[in-house]
């Protein structure tokens, strides 16, 4: 077993090292001096210089990836050219509010994707089946910019009961802090309840049908009780790990829901970032988000394994 | 297929598994209307010429940003052009956003999982470090940075999607075809000596498609709301010529003095893509009776 | 149970005392974009100088009718030669961090916006040479030849005076915690979420500021940044959609302010900039842009592209600016004179490539001038190119026509020298002609207005027969706020000045 383990963490070297040559090409492929764009309106010749040097925009690429890979190495991230901040401290600053959204959006989605499975396997093939589906889906089916418009406008704008956009750090105020996030939290779990949904509702299938469940109906227990307490525990455990995995998920959702709601996390700062050719903030914001999804499914793969005795065996 | 089956007598012949899918899926009645609904997509795109009331890039000052009427049964937009024929010719942008990204992704995602899976060693390893670095990084971002990267046009955000779902393709028919490697008459194969391409593309390959006609449909579905979020940013199909997601954008601006503009763009962007999901689930459900 | 109900309502007791009590005076704004490095020096951005005019003050201003007026410095001479600026410092100010500022301050200031590296004011202090201290509230600047757009650079981030103490101890982290000497100081800053500044109680115009506290916050979409307005999170916004205004206009609980901007929007033709100049007509033949321009009806495109809220131009200042030249008005739209031109120059269907950026009014305007200018003969296709790129490609000269717009400058010659000049930074188009050159020169070396603007109607005649660019129109700044705002100066550069804001 601890064979396969090392095997396991051994591969995350390698798959970094080309997602930060993935990252980086892309970046410093995209068209367009950056300096012309970071020089501001003026486009002063001196300044456009400077930044070429600043940035080692004159050296060739392999060199530049070599600064760049060799800073990330002894943790120096760059440094924001439009504002001035070091990368790190700029994902300090946002990791744990798109942390939090990503937290909420997937307490959201177990709400709303968990009780949508238990429904769907419960009352399976009659319309109650069919509407959970359909309910689920609809997170997957509509352009997620395009609800948080529309929950701003009837929300916000008509009923004024939620802030249309901003961030208050919990610290400062809870209450603040929850109104604010509730509806890009829902935005984003929404479209991952549908997954949620489908697992739920395979795993309780499954379990709905096993012998000791059979065996708990016959000895005439409460249906409630058979399913919440023998089915759920039993249906959950996937459910949870497939949580973790559809981080990767949540990000992508959160680069536009956090434009839209003006939530400064990760989203926002990349998609800024991208436009603004302010390279260093790119490549450092999605290394530290691919190390976390590469880790996250490290320990749930791990975790998965260990459940699993059938798999712990063959792989000895 | 082998000479075994043929022996027993009196047997009717097996159906292949595609037939017998197709049948369960038939009896399926969400995913046949879901079906149905896509088919009327395609039947709209295709004659959206003869369809449209009006020229999609027509533009009129008189006829600015009106409501809906009898004229113009979706109202105008923001310089005077017919939604509804905007939306009709949409149709278009938004299923080829759809279609062809997906079968991008397709041909170079089933070929390098056919070989990874098929090949292992060192071939395997690499790929899939590769495969997962690109999973690591949100697809969204990819594709924002692939867009920007050619340039913004529709065909340069169906590349753009295409290859940032590549790896999906890739992991699945992998490990698809790790499974099916293993089985008896693939060994059966291999033992009366055909040489390796043909077992991957004779034996391999049609046993593996079905989880990838799933997939392939859910993630039609997925590109068409790429399409529209990476309009959004600017990076999509660009005016005059409509497409749903860039109407979207453009509506987003007038949505408190004219929410018709985004009503029938966003409605269609759902409907479409609710029914790829539904036509998904039901051909996963009809390929694996196992989870019903 | 009883124990845990007291213990509950004793928490919510200390919280409700702990609560810190909300400042009296606090205006939020909601800016249009996020503001770059808060470093006079090396700021980039037109809305960090929003941020700047409550942050850091000026040698001088600008009034409602661009006439400068004193800020820091009291008063201004010129020498005989026009060659040295003696200005009087004004007495008692002081930085935030508590320094004086007089007139050393100023010389280090000067010299750090001329030598910092990567300090964006240095082409537009271009002509001081050196900086001379008087004595303590007298400084002189003295310059390589007479520059007339001197007082309206040092009337902007160019004048801005930081605390030399806190520049020189941060050195280029000074834009992290900045130090100025306006009405109020930093307090945090959180990228892309907020600025936060405070009063500054030792300001020396504190008779003129109303407001606690001032929090900005960048909204980028207009949609999202109007719902903030109206669902009462924000007190202010700035660039507001121009077609939100009706309906606006009819919500009483808020008031829409609005002036004309000394910036322009127009299209750029790229007459020399590279080879594909003399590859296109439209490049290559005056008359077809000339043809161009007749096609265009401006008034409808302002209508349908900018709902009203801009007016039409034909030079690089609004039809409302002393130096506009008069005798050279905005022509009326003539399509038959547009395809006699055509006819002429021998092209009756000229195609040509209009690169857009992605931005919604480009955008609009792009589809616009396309559909009127097929009524003439054009055919013209719309390029959509991020904006970065298309500053690349127009820097490079790859590219035919550009729709461009540019915020403006107080003084005229902001919006002329760099963009007509042989090789200077922002003339995309490739123009160059020495009468043009020589005329530019002149315009600055003279600090005569009458004289100036008799030079600048002489450059008209020339650029507007050449075309290089053809000015559209003048956008208007919309500000928004609830009404229990007040005291907003509208002035034309679209900044926010906040002597004289008050809040009920």
């Amino acid at each position: 077993m601890t064979h396969y383990l090392v095997r396991r963490v051994a591969t995350i070297v390698p798959t970094l090292f080309f997602v930060s040559i993935l990252i980086f090409g892309l970046q410093q492929l995209l068209p367009g001096d950056p300096a012309l764009i970071l020089a501001g309106e003026e486009r002063d010749p001196t300044v456009v210089a400077y930044l070429h040097q600043k940035l080692h925009l004159d050296q060739p690429l392999p060199i530049r990836y070599l600064y760049w890979a060799g800073g990330v190495l002894t943790g120096d991230l760059g440094e924001s050219v439009r504002i001035q901040k070091p990368v790190a401290d700029l994902i300090v600053e946002k990791l744990p509010v798109t942390a939090e959204l990503a937290v909420l959006a997937i307490l959201i989605a177990l709400a709303i994707g968990v009780s949508a499975g238990i429904v769907s396997a419960v009352a399976k093939d009659s319309v109650w089946d069919y509407a959970a589906n359909v309910f689920a889906l609809w997170g997957l089916s509509t352009p997620n910019f395009w609800l948080g418009i529309m929950l701003i406008l009837f929300f916000s704008v008509q009923l004024g009961w939620l802030p249309a956009s901003g961030y208050v750090s919990p610290f400062d105020d809870l209450k603040a802090n929850l109104a604010a996030m509730i509806m890009p939290a829902f935005v984003l779990g929404n479209a991952i309840a549908a997954v949620l949904m489908r697992h739920t509702r395979s795993a309780m299938l499954q379990v709905l049908n096993a012998d000791y469940v059979r065996t708990a109906r016959a000895k005439g227990l409460d249906e409630r009780v058979v399913v919440l307490k023998h089915a759920l525990r039993n249906a959950l455990t996937p459910v949870i790990t497939l949580g973790a995995l559809e981080f990767g998920t949540l990000l992508s959702g959160a680069v536009l829901t956090e434009q839209v709601f003006t939530i400064p996390g990760f989203g926002k700062l990349i998609v800024d970032a991208v436009f603004n050719r302010d390279y260093a903030v790119v490549q450092g914001v999605v290394l530290c988000t691919a190390t976390a999804y590469i880790v996250l499914n490290l320990i749930a793969d791990i975790a998965y394994f260990l459940v699993n005795p059938r798999l712990r065996d063959s792989h000895g | 297929m082998t000479a075994a089956s043929v022996e027993t007598i009196g047997v009717p012949a097996r159906s292949s598994p595609g037939r017998r899918a197709l049948k369960r899926l038939g009896r399926r009645r969400g995913a046949m209307v879901a079906l149905g609904v896509v088919v009327f997509f395609i039947a709209v795109a295709i004659l959206a010429g003869s369809l449209a009331p009006y020229d999609p890039i027509a533009t009129s000052w008189s006829a600015v940003r009106k409501a809906p009427s009898a004229v113009h049964w979706f109202g105008t937009d923001e310089i005077g052009r017919d939604v509804l024929s905007r939306v009709i010719f949409g149709t278009r942008a938004s299923l080829l956003a759809g279609v062809v990204s997906v079968s991008i992704a397709l041909a170079f995602g089933i070929p390098i999982g056919l070989a990874a899976g098929y090949l292992g060693g060192w071939i395997d390893a690499l790929i899939s470090r590769m495969t997962d670095a690109m999973l690591a990084c949100p697809f969204l971002i990819l594709a924002i940075a692939l867009a920007a990267f050619l340039g913004p046009s529709l065909a340069n955000a169906m590349i753009a999607i295409g290859i940032s779902a590549t790896p999906i393709f890739i992991r699945l028919t992998r490990a698809q075809v790790l499974q099916v490697k293993v089985e008896d008459y693939v060994e059966a194969a291999r033992a009366v000596g055909n040489s390796h391409l043909r077992i991957a593309l004779r034996h391999i390959l049609p046993n593996v498609v079905p989880p990838l006609i799933v997939q392939a449909t859910l993630a039609i579905a997925a590109a068409v709301i790429a399409e529209a979020a990476l309009s959004f940013l600017g990076l999509g199909q660009q005016p005059p010529a409509p497409s749903w997601g860039s109407m979207l954008n453009t509506a987003k601006n007038y949505i408190d003095n004219a929410p018709w503009m985004a009503i029938w763009p966003g409605l269609s962007i759902f409907v479409l893509v609710l029914s790829f999901n539904l036509l998904g689930d039901g051909l996963r459900d009809a390929f694996d009776p196992r989870s019903r | 149970m009883r124990t845990t109900w007291w213990s509950i309502r004793a928490l919510g007791l200390i919280a409700a005392l702990a609560a810190p009590l909300a400042p009296a005076q606090t205006l939020r704004l909601g800016l249009a974009e996020d503001p770059d490095i808060l470093d006079p020096t090396l700021a980039r951005t037109f809305v960090g100088r929003i941020v700047f005019s409550a942050l850091c003050d000026k040698l001088f201003d600008i009034d409602e009718n661009l006439n400068i007026v004193p800020q820091l410095a009291t008063s201004y001479q010129w020498s005989a030669d026009n060659k040295a600026l003696t200005m009087k410092i004004r007495p008692g100010v002081t930085f935030h961090d508590g320094e004086k500022l007089d007139a050393a301050a100023v010389k280090f200031n000067i010299e750090r916006h001329k030598n910092m590296p990567g300090s964006n004011r240095r082409g537009e202090l271009a002509p001081v040479t050196s900086v001379d201290v008087i004595d303590p509230s007298t400084v002189r600047l003295n310059l390589s030849a007479p520059f007339s757009p001197l007082l309206a650079q040092l009337a902007d981030r160019a004048g801005m005076m930081v605390s030399p103490k806190a520049a020189q101890a941060e050195g280029d982290k000074f834009g992290a915690k900045p130090v100025c000497s306006g009405p109020f100081k930093f307090v945090e800053r959180v990228a892309q979420d907020r600025i936060v500044l405070e009063r500054y109680s030792n300001y020396w115009n504190k008779g003129e500021i109303h407001l606690d506290r001032i929090i900005y916050l960048p909204i980028v979409d207009a949609t999202v940044r109007l719902a903030n307005l109206k669902s009462g999170q924000l007190d202010f916004i700035e660039r507001m959609a121009a077609s939100d205004v009706p309906q606006l206009k009819s919500d009483s609980r808020f008031k829409i302010a609005k002036v004309t901007e000394i910036g322009y929007q127009g299209l750029t033709i790229n007459t020399g900039k590279s080879d594909l100049a003399q590859k296109n007509p439209l490049g290559r033949d005056p008359r077809v842009r000339e043809a161009l321009e007749l096609a265009l009806d401006r008034d409808g495109i302002v209508q349908v592209a900018m709902d009203g809220e801009a007016d039409v131009g034909n030079q690089w200042v609004a039809p409302t600016n002393g130096f506009y030249a008069k005798n050279l008005p905005v022509p009326k739209r003539d399509v038959a004179k547009a395809k006699q031109l055509l006819q002429a120059a021998g092209v009756p269907s000229p195609s040509f490539t209009l690169m857009t950026p992605t931005t919604s009014d480009a955008q609009k305007i792009a589809q616009v001038v396309q559909s009127m200018a097929r009524e003439a003969g054009f055919d013209v296709k719309i390029q959509s190119t991020e904006f970065a790129t298309s500053l690349n490609m127009a820097d490079k000269g790859d590219f035919e026509a550009y729709v461009l717009a540019w915020s403006g400058r107080a003084d005229p010659d902001g919006n002329l020298f760099s963009f007509y000049g042989c090789k200077q930074p922002l003339n995309y188009s490739g123009y160059c002609r020495q009468d043009v050159e020589d005329l530019l020169v002149k315009s600055r070396t003279s600090l005569e207005p009458a004289e100036r603007k008799k030079i600048y109607a002489d450059l008209a005649t020339i650029v507007l027969k050449d075309r290089p660019i053809i000015y559209l129109f003048h956008r208007h700044w919309l500000w928004a706020y609830s009404t229990k705002v007040s005291g907003l100066r509208t002035i034309p550069d679209g900044l926010v000045r906040v002597q004289g804001l008050r809040m009920k």
